[in-house]
């Protein structure tokens, strides 16, 4: 198990190094100058002295090399840099939006999940019948549905047509109740959770296949068992097995998801964060939210490793 | 002695793309009750449908069971079960054994609770009953420690351990029939024989019936009381055991009997093996379906199916040979 930790431990911190140098490269050849808010039209124009100074305080001068190396020397000392947009510093931005993203991340994978788990052992086990031809043609809709048409849709059908649920934010002014929190969440988190319940019950749905054709299921069926008893005794646990790698390398994509969701719901999360700084070529936010994207991915198929391992017997990296 | 099980006139057909595997065609068979009959034949020649299907495990489709069809278990028609009835007629009447204790066996469970998920489909509620019933199965195919092995899990038992434990699945309950369809096949040799004698003390303690599907006769000579010999989805011989060692009517059983490598024969001899392939079942032949690859094949026996001729009291053989404008095959060979 340490063994096994330290290798996998040394991997991500070379990958997060890649992602750094790559992401770093991307964004300084891209078009765009994080500066160009400053020389807005009908703005007082800055000098050449003015712009130089200001460049060598936000680490912009130099040549691409040298400012990441000046980046990854700050984040190496743990200070992500201040935000060219704001001037506020970055890490604090990010710790004090990652409750609203990841509440809504928790809340979208247990949607996708209570759902697809159902869902996808019906269409496996009525494989090729009704009952799965109808989840499946769900399940292609949810693949497909871009998640902005969505959530624009549904802002339509519940805020404006039914006035039922809020249209965005996350909390009504003046508002502190749990439940008001709930009424703007649940529409961003469902909208999140399409996308991943879809390809959630496909997933489970191709295992639950495969696992009824394998020969335990018939020793079950021989022993007396029924179909719902081999269902939930014997293929469930086989089934969710790669459920756990799934989830745990989607785990990323929650991050990257919301940036859209948040902005269709101007949810106060990393997402809208994130799709400002783009929008703003603000460099050190862009960083510090792509290194943490990263880092959630990178943990969360760590993660989905080690359990794997407790859920089955198979597998024990605890023994050595 | 009374009869447990009944086949009359089997036929089961599987729907594929190539068209309808006629795999079994009008098999008949009986077994009484405590007695032990070998069912024997080479790969596809359908004794595993057979067995499967008295056990109700045939997939529908793509399999079909024909009209007509019968299988009476204790007085009962099996194939007009309904799926409560067939519940409780697996494990509680009717039990199997498959080849691959591996892959028979559920990688995430452990083998106690394995056991016990047959006690408790089969009445015994409580749970710590269900747990010393476990363990005394556990004790009785002879795995030691028996306590501490309820928890392991089934790729922690080498292969032989592993058969054991579907043999503890298959006679809890105490089952009246147990169907061991290849059970020492998957084996090491050295095991072979230990697995046999565990199935025969079993079922002798409980005097209950067995079908032994192998295509081994070694395997069988000294467990089963008679010997039915399969050949492309039909009957080809019966008889109790030394009818069909010593009194071989059927040219095919005579080419099995010879294709089983033997010490005592001179080392010189090679091997015989028996010449062409079974026929391919989409389309099984007009006659005999052995004919093709066999030495005494006559016109006939390419037009015709050979009717059955009974030589003594249950030896039966299907062969044109013993027609009476035929010469016959085979004396009896000396023991």
């Amino acid at each position: 198990m340490k063994s096994f930790v330290f290798k996998r431990t040394v991997q991500m911190i070379f990958v997060l190094f890649l992602v750094s140098v790559f992401s770093f490269g991307i964004i300084h050849f891209s078009p765009g100058d994080p500066l160009a808010m400053y020389k807005q039209p009908g703005m007082h124009k800055m000098t050449v002295e003015q712009e130089e100074a200001l460049k060598e305080e936000l680490g912009l001068n130099g040549t691409v090399t040298d400012q990441y190396i000046g980046w990854a020397k700050k984040t190496l000392n743990g200070d992500l840099g201040t935000s060219i947009s704001n001037r506020l510093p970055v890490k604090d931005q990010i710790f004090e939006r990652i409750p609203a993203t990841a509440g809504l991340m928790a809340a979208s994978l247990v949607i996708s999940i209570v759902c697809a788990v159902p869902l996808g052992l019906i269409a496996g086990m009525y494989n090729n019948k009704w009952q799965d031809n109808l989840i499946s043609t769900f399940t292609y809709f949810g693949i497909s549905i871009p998640a902005f048409w969505f959530g624009i849709v549904l802002i339509i059908l519940f805020s404006l047509k039914l006035n039922i649920l809020p249209s965005g934010g996350m909390r009504t002014i003046g508002v502190d109740s749990t439940w008001d929190l709930i009424k703007h969440g649940i529409l961003p988190a469902l909208v999140l959770s399409v996308n991943n319940t879809a390809v959630f019950v496909r997933y489970i749905r191709a295992n639950t296949i495969t696992q009824m054709k394998e020969e335990y299921v018939m020793t079950a069926k021989s022993k007396g068992a029924s179909g719902t008893g081999i269902l939930f005794y014997h293929v469930l646990k086989n089934c969710m097995l790669p459920v756990i790698t799934l989830v745990g390398s989607r785990f990323g994509m929650f991050i990257t998801g919301s940036f859209v969701v948040e902005s269709v719901f101007s949810w106060p999360g990393i997402g809208q964060l994130g799709m400002s700084a783009v929008n703003n070529r603000d460099y050190p936010m862009i960083m510090g939210i792509t290194m943490l994207s990263c880092i959630a991915l990178l943990l969360g198929n760590f993660l989905a490793d080690i359990l794997y391992g407790f859920a089955d017997p198979r597998i024990k990296q605890g023994k050595e | 002695m009374k009869k447990l099980l009944e086949v009359k006139n089997l036929r089961v057909s599987f729907h594929s793309y190539s068209g309808e595997v006629e795999a079994v065609r009008g098999v008949s068979f009986h077994v009484n009750e405590g007695e032990s009959v070998a069912i024997v034949g080479e790969s596809g020649c359908g004794k595993s449908v057979t067995a499967r299907t008295v056990m109700g495990l045939t997939q529908c489709p793509p399999g079909e069971i024909k009209e007509g069809s019968e299988i009476i278990f204790d007085g009962r028609d099996i194939t007009k079960f309904s799926e409560k009835e067939w519940q409780r007629y697996r494990g509680g009447d009717c039990a199997i054994i498959f080849q691959d204790a591996l892959a028979a066996l559920n990688p995430t469970l452990t083998v106690g609770h394995q056991i016990e998920e047959k006690l408790k489909l089969h009445g015994i509620k409580d749970k710590k009953e269900a747990y010393s019933e476990t363990v005394r199965l556990l004790t009785a195919v002879g795995i030691p420690n028996p306590e501490k092995r309820y928890k392991a899990y089934p790729h922690e038992f080498s292969g032989g351990m592993r058969q054991r434990i579907m043999i503890a699945i298959a006679i809890a309950c105490n089952p009246g029939l147990l169907i061991a369809d290849e059970p020492t096949t998957a084996l090491d040799v050295t095991i072979q024989a230990d697995i046999i004698d565990l199935i025969k003390e079993l079922v002798k303690e409980h005097n209950t019936a067995v079908i032994m599907i192998t295509h081994d006769l070694g395997v069988v000579a000294d467990m089963a009381e008679r010997i039915i010999v399969m050949y492309a989805g039909k009957v080809v011989e019966e008889g109790s055991s030394e009818d069909i060692f010593y009194k071989t009517k059927h040219p095919y059983t005579r080419a099995l009997l010879n294709s089983v490598p033997r010490l005592d024969l001179d080392e010189e001899k090679e091997l015989e093996f028996i010449e062409g392939a079974p026929p391919d079942m989409t389309d099984p032949p007009k006659g005999c379906a052995f004919a093709g690859r066999c030495p005494y094949c006559m016109e006939i026996c390419t037009k015709e199916e050979p009717p059955c001729y009974e030589f003594n009291e249950g030896h039966t053989a299907h062969c044109w040979k013993y027609h009476e404008y035929a010469e016959g095959l085979f004396g009896e060979v000396e023991e």
